[in-house]
């Protein structure tokens, strides 16, 4: 075996790995963008608070599905995990305050995720979609089976959710610190969901995507891995849950339904999956689309959203930020010499 | 005495339910076997055909017998038509990508139907000589019910010796074992997923149509079913007709059964169900092991 | 010179701005335009247009604007977005629709927040008045029909025995609470509750009818929702040949809900519904209403109790518009329709005092087949019915 030939750190691609973990340019356009539509259109911030909670859920979806590579219709589970837990404490009158309200949504996700990994992420294709729908849908089954509980179909309505911090009030009906709220939770979870995709186990999981045999050659704890991705996946997921009971001051089945699941991977295959900003992307692009559309024309709106899809399905590989890395790729080509 | 009459009217009652699920998702099993193409708009085409069934009869007067053929060709003649013209882009791509396709199509088909025909249900009055009820010795039932029982027994057979004793059949079964080997052998494979899918999606339609008694036909139907569709599909295993058609029976059954016994489980006991038989065969009833 | 122009001009700036805002009147209708809901949306949205367009002479000089937004499902998500954003974007002066009873239970927080009146014209649940202050309703509670027939059922149709098959969602219990109650206070029993499913996709309700007809009732009371629940329904009963074994089928009239019931023909006939309203009553302004309807909708589309839920609650809003000359300040607005009588196609309507909830009659109907169609003969009436939840104060109708 002889040393690689000195000199190939300098090498673009090496280069190119090495720094994949940085932070670019542009990543804190985003945030800043959210930030100004904080100022520049207080009256949709009701809006605004519903895209940036299914930002969050799309993420954590990014993570079993972009990078981990397990399709799942039944995230949606996670999410309503998290919602309950927040909802039936504060409705019961059990525990109200926010923060530490995410946290155990979070740990109550982060169980089930436990549970059903364990036992579904042996299957693959369309067997484990399949058992991923129809975990979901037993546990929405069973929420409105504990309707004395749950609050069933009708749901668990005006939550008393103390005041953030102690101070700012969560107003129905002018959602300023709701919006301020999701935004900085988002924030800790996309740091957090960041560090760990260009971590060590974040490389794992794209082996494993990519080639799992080999991976098992390797000797990768293959199983653990894809477990423990599951699992942090459903904690955010539960946490996005959370947050939007708290911010809606309300939670029912709708929060467990094949709908949110369904809707959540459409948003992210549209943005763009194994992308991290994919979220963001095809959230925006979606519930715009949807909500603008539906004012519009109130009846017709599905047809001009179901064009968009088969539009970009068509023409780009994977989604919106597929497009744009193709153009950015041309643009960069090395001229053919 | 009592006991046969209940048996029987369960067995029936829910082989009847299991036959409307079958003839929809046969087609759908072997589309994703022989294509491994994920095609969500699959309930779209039974919505499709079911209201060219509906409205054939209600504004043309065609009989129950004659919109049954014609929703059959012409819900086969448009999906031929889509196949060639877009599914064909997406054949090698990413499954996640033929999701947002497929999906993105279905919403097309809802909102369509709603904006051209309305959002109500669509009634579907079917021919008296299927009304009412049928005497079969130890019990009276539902005639419609036996009728699709019949139906159901029928095209089954139909199906397995298309399969089993036309050149066409085996090579579609062996398209779906072993592509690439099929293909080295001179079969045409485009053809022959042009042909298959026209051909499940009519079947699609005449689910949709034949069912419509049972599971209405409104726009949503397209998507309100869907799961059922999936699930029998993922129980039965891909690409074999008999596997769908034992887990479709199955779960039609079971489903009945249940729901008249421990109606208080509502629908969960069927999404219980699906999970064991999936967790104890992945593969499916009937499907091949994965190498 | 100068001073005549800004005084003019002030003048005429003051009359357009106070006939202006006197003239239109604002209303945000929150409906599921898309989705599973659509058909219920058409029916509400075309009660209120057909109000508006029969009765111009009450609604001068007032301008009524309908400012829809599509709620999408019954999730409670989109309906709260869809009520903020007509509260502060588009600045209405009432708020209207909810088809949904979780979108109204969703919606209730903001519209108490928002201090305007909003009308709801079908959501059931009955605890759904007490959620906001703001709240009236023009459509029904489960209770009515539901608490109605129990007694209808003990004393006219002398049953002694029911089983219950419901749709299980809170208006699906309340229903069978409402029947049971009443029912068994009359000497009834109830012998067997079944929960057949839920509000989402029809099932197939063969199962749920085998395991009642097998218990062998007087009765089976069913309450589903309107719409291709209720049509599955008939069929089924009829398919199953329960008529034929004796058991009657009752409901209130989701059942027979009269956009379906043409369509289920001579299955239908038998079938014995209490509710507030249906095409047939004989009326004089019901009678003016259906053929209105006809005319502008088609010969072959007839009304039914949603599309009344409309119609009613937009008269309470141009009520409202009227007695307030154009400036809806909220509890004025309560106040107007506190004890708000109308004469409405379903029969002489109130709203109570004290609930904001209706107050109406209930008709004991029979389907009947009269000239090659289907008719509901009304062989049974109670005026004058209020919510029995709220007023005896059941479980979650004891209000806060």
């Amino acid at each position: 075996m002889t040393a690689p030939p000195t000199g190939w750190s300098d090498h673009p691609a090496a280069r190119a790995l090495a720094g994949r973990h940085r932070l670019r340019a542009w990543e804190p356009i985003p945030w800043l963008l959210a930030l100004a539509f904080y100022f520049a259109f207080p009256k949709y911030l009701g809006f605004g608070t519903e895209v940036l909670v299914t930002i969050l859920f799309a993420l954590s979806l990014d993570l079993v599905l972009g990078y981990a590579g397990i399709v799942t219709l039944g995230h949606a589970a996670f999410f309503g995990a998290g919602a309950y837990t927040v909802g039936m404490l504060a409705k019961h009158g059990i525990w109200n305050e926010p923060i530490t309200g995410l946290i155990l949504a979070a740990l109550v996700a982060a169980l089930v995720g436990l549970g059903s990994g364990v036992v579904l992420l042996r299957t693959q294709g369309l067997t484990l979609l399949m058992l991923t729908l129809c975990t979901m849908a037993l546990l929405e089954e069973a929420a409105n089976l504990a309707h004395d509980y749950t609050g069933g179909f009708d749901g668990l309505d005006s939550l008393p959710i103390a005041p953030l911090l102690g101070w700012f009030e969560f107003n129905p009906l002018y959602p300023r610190t709701q919006y301020l709220y999701v935004l900085s939770v988002l924030l800790v979870c996309f740091v957090f969901v960041r560090t760990l995709v260009y971590s060590p186990f974040g490389q794992s999981l794209t082996g494993i995507r990519e080639n799992i045999l080999r991976m098992h050659a390797v000797g990768a704890p293959v199983r653990r891995r894809l477990v423990l991705c599951y699992v942090l996946s459903a904690a955010i997921a539960g946490v996005a849950g959370g947050v939007w009971a708290q911010a809606n001051a309300y939670v029912n089945l709708g929060t467990l339904g094949l709908d949110r699941a369904a809707t959540v991977l459409i948003i992210l295959v549209l943005g763009g999956h194994g992308r991290l900003y994919g979220a963001f992307v095809g959230a925006i692009a979606y519930m715009a689309l949807a909500h603008f559309l539906s004012k519009i024309y109130p009846t017709a709106w599905q047809l001009g959203l179901g064009l968009l899809l088969v539009v970009i399905a068509l023409f780009a590989r994977n989604g919106i930020l597929g497009i744009v890395e193709a153009a950015v790729r041309r643009q960069h080509a090395p001229r053919v010499t | 005495m009592i006991f046969g009459v209940d048996f029987a009217s369960m067995l029936l009652g829910g082989v009847a339910a299991g036959m409307v699920l079958f003839i929809v998702s046969v087609g759908l099993s072997v589309t994703m076997g022989l294509m491994g193409f994920v095609n969500l708009a699959h309930g779209g085409f039974a919505m499709l055909g079911g209201y060219a069934i509906a409205l054939a009869m209600k504004h043309w007067g065609f009989s129950f017998v004659t919109a049954l053929v014609f929703g059959f060709v012409l819900t086969a003649a448009v999906s031929a038509v889509l196949e060639r013209a877009l599914y064909a882009r997406l054949y090698g791509a990413d499954e996640l990508d033929q999701v947002l396709f497929t999906i993105g199509l279905v919403f097309m088909m809802i909102a369509s139907v709603t904006l051209l025909v309305g959002p109500e249900n669509q009634p579907l009055t079917l021919p008296p000589f299927l009304r009412g009820q049928i005497n079969l010795g130890i019990i009276q039932y539902r005639a419609y019910s036996v009728a699709l029982i019949a139906i159901g027994i029928v095209i089954v057979s139909v199906l397995w010796l298309g399969f089993e004793r036309t050149r066409l059949g085996a090579q579609i079964r062996a398209a779906v074992d072993n592509r690439r080997m099929a293909e080295s052998l001179g079969i045409n494979i485009a053809r022959l997923f042009t042909i298959t899918f026209a051909f499940g999606s009519g079947m699609a339609a005449l689910g949709g149509g034949l069912g419509a008694e049972f599971l209405g036909l409104d726009p949503q139907y397209a998507l309100k079913y869907l799961v059922y569709f999936l699930i029998v599909v993922a129980v039965g295993g891909l690409g074999r007709v008999s596997g769908v058609f034992w887990a479709a029976l199955l779960i039609g059954v079971l489903d009945f059964a249940l729901k008249k016994y421990v109606p208080q489980g509502g629908t969960a006991f069927i999404y219980a169900l699906s999970i064991l038989l999936l967790l104890w065969r992945p593969q499916g009833l009937f499907g091949a092991r994965s190498a | 010179m100068i001073k005549r122009i800004i005084a003019i001009a002030a003048a005429a700036l003051a009359l357009g701005l106070t006939s202006a805002h006197a003239q239109e009147v604002k209303v945000g209708v929150a409906l599921p335009y898309t989705g599973i809901g659509a058909e219920f949306a058409q029916l509400v949205d075309r009660g209120m247009e057909l109000y508006l367009k029969l009765n111009p002479d009450k609604v001068k000089p007032y301008k009524l604007t309908l400012i829809r937004r599509d709620v999408k499902d019954p999730s409670g998500a989109n309906a709260k977005i869809a009520v903020q954003e007509l509260l502060t974007q588009d600045n209405v002066d009432v708020l209207a629709g909810w088809i949904y009873s979780p979108n109204a239970i969703a919606s209730a927080p903001i519209v108490t927040a928002g201090k305007k009146l909003a009308v709801i014209m079908n959501a059931g649940t009955a605890h759904i008045t007490n959620l906001s202050p703001y709240y009236v309703r023009t459509s029904i509670s489960m209770w009515h029909a539901g608490y109605a027939l129990g007694e209808a059922a003990a004393k006219i149709l002398n049953a002694k025995t029911a089983v219950v098959g419901y749709t299980d969602f809170p208006p699906g219990k309340d229903s069978l609470a409402a029947f049971k109650r009443s029912f068994e206070a009359n000497g009834g029993k109830v012998i067997d509750e079944i929960p057949m499913g839920g509000a989402g996709a029809v099932p197939d309700f063969t199962p749920f009818f085998q395991r009642a007809k097998d218990k062998k009732p007087d009765l089976f009371f069913v309450f589903v929702p309107a719409g291709d629940h209720a049509a599955a329904v008939v069929k089924t009963y009829a398919a199953l040949g329960m008529r034929e074994a004796g058991i009657k089928l009752i409901g209130p009239g989701d059942i027979t809900q009269d956009t379906k019931l043409q369509a289920m023909g001579a299955a239908a006939v038998g079938l014995i519904t209490m509710h507030h309203y249906h095409a047939d009553l004989d009326n004089p302004e019901n009678k003016r209403f259906v053929e209105a309807w006809k005319k502008e909708y088609g010969a072959n589309t007839t009304p039914d109790f949603m599309a009344v839920g409309g119609y009613d609650g937009m008269a309470a809003i141009v009520h409202i518009a009227q007695a307030l000359k154009g400036k809806i300040e909220v509890d004025a607005a309560l106040e107007a329709l506190k004890g708000w009588k109308f004469a409405s196609p379903r029969g002489p309507i109130m709203i109570d005092p004290v609930t904001r909830d209706i107050v109406m009659n209930e008709y004991l109907s029979e389907a009947v087949m009269k000239d090659g169609r289907v008719f509901q003969k009304v062989i049974g009436k109670i005026d004058g019915v209020k919510d029995a939840c709220k007023e005896q104060k059941i479980g979650p109708c004891a209000s806060k």
